[in-house]
């Protein structure tokens, strides 16, 4: 996991956490899947309007920080459960994009076969349980992952993403009871984007953080910026230690925004443009880490400008990929409905 | 009297009257998810919280149990809310106070109170927005005694039944197709009520009768004009209200035609055809049946994603017409 030398780690000791933590070449990396979250929803966005994906979809623009941070701990033995805003933390545990985007278009060679589109996106194999269509769905679906994990021994850490929104569902407040109880190796880490739909976090909720709620829990409740990549990543590999160590569960909140509206049909009559502009130009997540791997020279221009085409040519083939792909069948219809026996 | 008469979309129709109600009664209220400056996922209550007030058009948390449960308090003690549930998925996250509480109420406490709460589901599929926001879940609720159950097909129907509703002294859930919404008809100005009791007969026919409900009424209309060419006189019978059910205009029809099949868009086993199969079965009509009762409902399992999965999952307007041709000419 350290990454990085014992000679390089001393010349970068007063640096944010993970500069400390990982090597140029991870971090590097980071940046490459930052852009890959980013990109690969503008390429969703636009093939929705171009008639190519239906139904409706929840972008995470604003927010890669978030999912790339908390995920940068975690092995690929570790899950995850997500939510409706999904795309990234589905990336971010390691998806591929032209999958992803072969499930959008509604393909057979799609994660999950055309059946459940951007809502349910998932990749069991890589550990990401699922996205959701129920707010606050996930939840106790992490806690059961981890009390499995806790029962077979297998050392597994699941994170549980959610919204701000879902911490006034009722499923929340049992679920982190439960885990705390039992001290289950689980992160439940809400994505504070300020909205649940139209409903700003300071119309919905008691508190003013929901990492205060851990208090009611027992639990730690970390509060950390949602788009500084160090600052989520290192709450995250703290709660994630903890977890290992049988400790029990984390709250982190991660504070960040969501660029665009909450879905396709959002009007956004319930925020202005000015605070939309100001998280856009002046917080975002993209723009903060690159600046910063810029300054501590671990990448230079042309690096970045090296990550940026790549990344333009894998969304670019994730499209072809897509589209090239065969649909269902409609006499498949009825296909995992149940599981399939001999 | 005579009200005049526009054409308005269904949304708009329920739109009307939620403001009419709340004109009409200062105890009507509106509660449920981004129902305020977002007007609505759908749009129903549009800019109503302009017109009314944060105080009457109630944006709650993300929190359906919770939410339905203060609406069946309220109703309990003097107020009337009308509660929309985001999408008629969410429902199962409400059943408790839903099935448990309001649907009892009244018959546990020996009927000293009453609970006049309205809840509105947008349901269906369609929409490409997959398994957990596209079900048709009406029919658990018709399973329960203490509510009443209705799925309006018009933006007539829409805006006369929500206003019979709200002056129902009892729960009313009222189940809204999302593909409807966008729908025109002629509405009437003003208050006027539909009753929650009776079927509807929306074209007359001598051959079969088609029950159908929500958005099937108009495929099954639709499927009836492309018979008619072919000499099969439908008749559309549109069944408005699951519980309780008009049984005798189901009877009536029947007896007349000699023919039933169902439409509906909820899976097909154990729901709605099932039941109105099962009253005609045991009716006097059961006599006059000259064929097997058909029944045409979606398939056995959860809403895909991908579109022409989606389509095939439920009854579109070349089903009917070949079940009905088939049925008609006795081909099994
Ligand atoms: C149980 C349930 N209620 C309502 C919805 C409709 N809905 C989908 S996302 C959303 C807002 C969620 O807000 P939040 O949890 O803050 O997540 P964000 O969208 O901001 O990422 C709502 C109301 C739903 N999908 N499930
Ligand atoms: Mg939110």
């Amino acid at each position: 996991m350290a990454g990085a030398s014992k000679a390089v780690a001393d010349s970068r000791a007063n640096l944010p956490f993970v500069y400390r933590q990982y090597s140029a070449e991870q971090l590097k990396q980071v940046l490459y899947k930052m852009y890959l979250i980013r990109r690969f929803e503008e390429g969703a966005e636009e093939s929705y309007t171009r008639g190519l994906i239906h139904g409706t979809m929840h972008l995470s623009i604003g927010q890669e920080a978030s999912a790339m941070g908390i995920c940068m701990p975690l092995g690929e033995d570790d899950q995850i459960t997500s939510t409706h805003r999904g795309h990234g933390h589905c990336i971010a545990k390691g998806a591929e994009v032209k999958r992803m985007f072969a499930e959008f278009f509604g393909k057979t060679t799609g994660y999950c076969k055309g059946r459940g589109g951007s809502m349910h996106i998932a990749d069991v194999a890589k550990g990401n349980l699922g996205a959701n269509g129920i707010v606050g769905g996930g939840i106790p679906i992490a806690v059961g992952a981890a009390l499995s994990s806790k029962m077979m021994k297998t050392g597994k850490v699941v994170v549980s993403f959610f919204g701000d929104g879902a911490n006034n569902e009722g499923a929340f407040h049992e679920a982190l009871n439960m885990a705390a109880v039992w001290k289950l190796p689980v992160i439940f880490v809400c994505e504070n984007n300020g909205y649940g739909m139209s409903t700003s976090t300071a119309r919905s909720t008691a508190v003013k953080n929901i990492a205060d709620r851990a208090a009611a829990y027992s639990m730690p409740g970390v509060i950390v910026n949602g788009n500084i990549f160090s600052e989520v990543a290192e709450a995250s590999y703290k709660a994630v230690e903890r977890a290992r160590a049988g400790e029990g569960p984390t709250l982190i909140e991660s504070k960040t925004y969501r660029h665009r509206g909450h879905s396709k049909s959002d009007r956004n009559r319930y925020r202005t443009k000015e605070e939309i502009e100001d998280w856009m130009s002046n917080r975002d997540p993209i723009t903060l880490f690159e600046n910063e791997l810029r300054e501590f020279g671990f990448i230079d221009d042309k690096g970045i400008e090296a990550i940026r085409s790549e990344v333009a040519q894998e969304i670019a083939d994730g499209i072809e990929f897509a589209k090239a792909s065969p649909s269902p069948d409609v006499s498949e219809t009825g296909n995992y409905v149940y599981t399939e026996q001999a | 009297m005579d009200a005049m008469v526009r054409e308005l979309s269904y949304a708009q129709a329920i739109q009307e009257a939620m403001a009419i109600a709340m004109d009409m009664d200062e105890r009507v209220f509106l509660m449920g998810e981004d129902i305020g400056v977002y007007g609505g996922a759908f749009q129903v209550t549009g800019d109503l919280v302009e017109r009314y007030g944060t105080e009457r058009v109630i944006d709650t948390p993300i929190s359906e149990l919770g939410g339905a449960g203060v609406a069946v308090g309220a109703a309990l003690t003097g107020m009337r809310p009308i509660f929309e549930f985001q999408f008629s998925d969410f429902a199962t996250l409400a059943m408790e106070q839903i099935v448990n509480q309001a649907a009892k109420m009244r018959f546990m406490l020996g009927g000293e109170v009453s609970v006049p709460v309205v809840m509105r589901f947008p349901a269906g599929s369609g929409t490409g927005a997959a398994a957990q926001h596209s079900q048709s879940l009406e029919a658990w609720l018709g399973h329960v005694p203490g509510l009443k159950v209705i799925q309006p097909a018009t933006p007539y129907d829409a805006k006369g039944m929500l206003l019979a509703a709200v002056a129902d002294p009892d729960p009313v859930m009222i189940f809204e197709h999302k593909l409807l919404y966008k729908m025109k008809g002629p509405v009437p100005e003003g208050y006027y009520t539909v009753p929650i009791d009776k079927a509807d007969i929306r074209r007359e026919g001598r051959d079969l009768t088609i029950v159908a409900t929500s958005i099937m009424v108009q495929k099954a209309l639709d499927a009836a004009a492309t018979l008619e060419a072919e000499g099969i006189d439908v008749e559309v019978v549109d069944l408005r209200t699951i519980r309780p059910m008009d049984k005798q205009t189901v009877i009536d029809s029947v007896k007349k035609t000699s023919r039933l099949m169902c439409v509906y868009e909820a899976v097909k086993t154990l729901g709605i055809g099932a039941e109105v199969s099962a009253m005609i079965a045991e009716s006097e009509a059961f006599d006059y049946l000259d064929a097997p009762i058909v029944r045409l409902g979606g398939a056995e399992t959860p809403i895909p994603y991908n579109p022409e999965l989606e389509k095939a999952t439920v009854p579109q307007v070349p089903d009917i017409i070949s079940a009905a041709r088939d049925l008609v000419k006795g081909v099994r």
